[in-house]
């Protein structure tokens, strides 16, 4: 008997991370993303060694996921866009005191309090660290409820393996849908006991911090980070790419928004548009090269986001003045159909 | 020759780098003395905050984490709830626990985590320079209470002590000084008896010591010594708050 169910993506999330041995999770109610919240509540406790609290808020649960990654819990907290600014202080101090942890942001309309719909306008806080200071978060966008439960494990094991916070950026759509989703097998746990703080025994104590005074020990601490970045840009850059053999109109999108683009290109393709998709699925580190190489045979790009345009300073980042990049999107909670998008990509395949 | 006198276990060598007069040394001294007598060095992780004890980890010989300002009882409560049978303390000023850190610490005391709270009160925002804390008394003077604290403008000292004392999950409350050896010496018996609730699972614990800050209050440390018994204590009197005697009984 296959174990494929039918399940909605923040529950998808909330399974992903028990199963891969996630054992404290501590979050604040906000929409679209109450669901894994209260999966949580519910299965946590069941969860040997599971600890499952309603923070009195966004910043108190990203603090009390900061003291369990370092007492040695896989850790995770969760939010939706306005949650993940007040969040964006722990976040700091995950990156800057090296230890690994789990942010879902199921992103919702906005500035401000917007709107609780699905939106894609966080992609500049989520890839450029969000927080103060030289740091970066990995950041993996999901497209599907499948690639929530996959992402949600390889989220843990990426968090261990670079003592890094990582982002899951997903969207109230992607939260809410249901999917058939068959959970693959989680890795067994690879943390060294050295960074875990549980009392130094008979041996000699140890700190985490992030205050550094002197200038120039910062300075090297700020360096000594930016190399692991390196490293993880190196490794761990993710993409998928979908009929782009024979293309003369690349479309980037990611998320929910490629979903949406897929189901354009497909009609396009049955009228004989040769239009293609790459699909970034890490937004940090950005898969620039893919689209530096595409460049080489295809000139016209078309970013779509969900946003007013921010993943599209990416990717001309990633084109160095190559190509034509135009742009098509929909902030502020609004989704459009593949028809709608399949329009504004044949005006520009026209063009 | 007998020895009677030494550096606890748990305190590290390192020479303090607070000013002249301060009570954060001494009250570092305390804690690490009790840790000792109590024999959980190896078995203790410290939070320290934000402001003067930053650097905490410099002096405790035992395992520590850092809180960004004013999330001690957050990050503690996430050691504990993961290591529940660890010795978890946070250490904290008054503008790190009753001003940008309340509602961490207002509800670590309502879940009744069972973790203790090392709370410094010296009035002032020590770190920064002497700015006006939560818990600046009425007409003392700061760097942003020029004229004196005035309760229309600038609100009221906050007794933080007395409020958590009214919530369920506090165990136990006690506020002290170390501006004179009498007073250092009954600090101590309540650090240890804090710490001796942590171990018996009584729930939520504090000690909050008022503690003088000479260089902020401008005054020499007899001055200051004698200004927490004469002032400040009038508005944050010493004594137990609450005891719901959940911890051993032999703790006192």
């Amino acid at each position: 008997m296959s174990d494929k169910i039918l399940i909605a993506g923040n529950w998808a999330i909330g399974e992903a991370a028990i199963r891969a041995g996630c054992r404290f999770y501590a979050g604040y109610p906000i929409t679209p993303q109450n669901e894994l919240t209260e999966y949580m509540a519910e299965n946590m406790r069941r969860a040997e060694g599971g600890t499952f609290i309603q923070a009195e808020s966004e910043i108190a649960a990203v603090n009390m996921v900061l003291g369990a990654s370092a007492a040695g819990a896989r850790a995770m907290t969760s939010s939706s866009s306005p949650g993940i600014s007040l969040k964006q202080e722990g976040i700091s101090a995950l990156a800057a005191d090296e230890l690994p942890a789990v942010i879902v942001n199921m992103m919702r309309g906005g500035p401000g309090l917007g709107n609780i719909l699905p939106s894609q306008g966080d992609y500049f806080q989520a890839t450029r660290g969000g927080g103060h200071g030289d740091y970066r978060t990995i950041v993996l966008a999901p497209a599907s409820v499948q690639e929530l439960a996959d992402l949600t494990m390889d989220a843990f094991d990426l968090a261990d393996k670079y003592r890094n916070p990582v982002m899951i950026l997903g969207d109230g759509m992607t939260g809410q849908m249901m999917e058939p989703v068959v959970f693959g097998k989680p890795r067994p746990r690879r943390y060294n006991e050295k960074y875990v703080l549980k009392g130094a025994g008979e041996g000699k104590s140890k700190f985490i911090r992030a205050l550094i005074l002197d200038a120039l020990r910062m300075e090297e601490h700020n360096w000594k980070l930016v190399r692991k970045y390196r490293v993880v840009e190196q490794n761990e850059v993710r993409f998928e790419t979908y009929k782009t053999g024979n293309a003369r109109l690349i479309i980037i999108a990611y998320g929910i928004a490629a979903r949406i683009a897929k189901g354009a290109i497909n009609r396009l393709r049955d009228s004989g548009m040769k239009v293609g998709l790459i699909r970034p699925i890490t937004l940090w580190p950005f898969p620039a090269q893919i689209i530096r190489d595409t460049a080489e045979r295809i000139d016209r790009f078309l970013v779509f986001e969900m946003s007013t345009g921010q993943m599209i300073d990416d990717v001309k980042l990633a084109l160095e003045g190559k190509g034509h990049v135009s742009f098509y999107g929909r902030p502020g909670g609004v989704v459009p159909t593949p028809a709608e998008l399949a329009k504004a990509i044949v005006q520009e395949y026209r063009r | 020759m007998k020895k009677v006198f030494s550096r606890p276990r748990s305190l590290k060598s390192t020479p303090f780098h607070y000013c002249a007069g301060c009570g954060h040394s001494i009250i570092h001294r305390v804690i690490c003395e009790v840790i000792d007598e109590l024999g959980i060095r190896g078995n203790t992780i410290g939070v320290p905050p934000a402001g003067c004890a930053v650097v905490a980890y410099n002096y405790f010989d035992v395992d520590m984490l850092e809180a960004p300002h004013g999330r001690g009882c957050a990050v503690a409560t996430g050691i504990k709830r993961t290591l529940p049978d660890r010795v978890v303390f946070s250490y904290q000023g008054d503008g790190d626990l009753a001003a940008i850190g309340t509602a961490e610490t207002f509800h670590a005391a309502n879940r009744g985590e069972n973790i203790t709270v090392l709370f410094i009160n010296n009035a002032v925002y020590g770190m920064t320079g002497g700015q006006m804390a939560p818990t600046t008394l009425l007409g003392q003077t700061s760097t942003t209470s020029p004229p004196g604290r005035n309760a229309i403008l600038d609100g009221h000292p906050i007794r933080m002590s007395e409020i958590l004392a009214n919530l369920e999950g506090t165990a136990y409350i006690e506020r002290v000084a170390v501006n004179s050896a009498q007073n250092i010496l009954r600090a101590k018996k309540a650090v240890k008896k804090a710490f001796q609730y942590q171990i018996d699972g009584a729930g939520f614990n504090m000690i909050e010591v008022l503690s003088q800050c000479p260089t902020n209050w401008k005054m020499n440390t007899v001055d200051a010594c004698r200004w927490v018994d004469e002032v400040m204590s009038k508005t944050f009197p010493i004594g137990v708050i609450k005891d719901t005697g959940k911890g051993r009984k032999d703790a006192d």
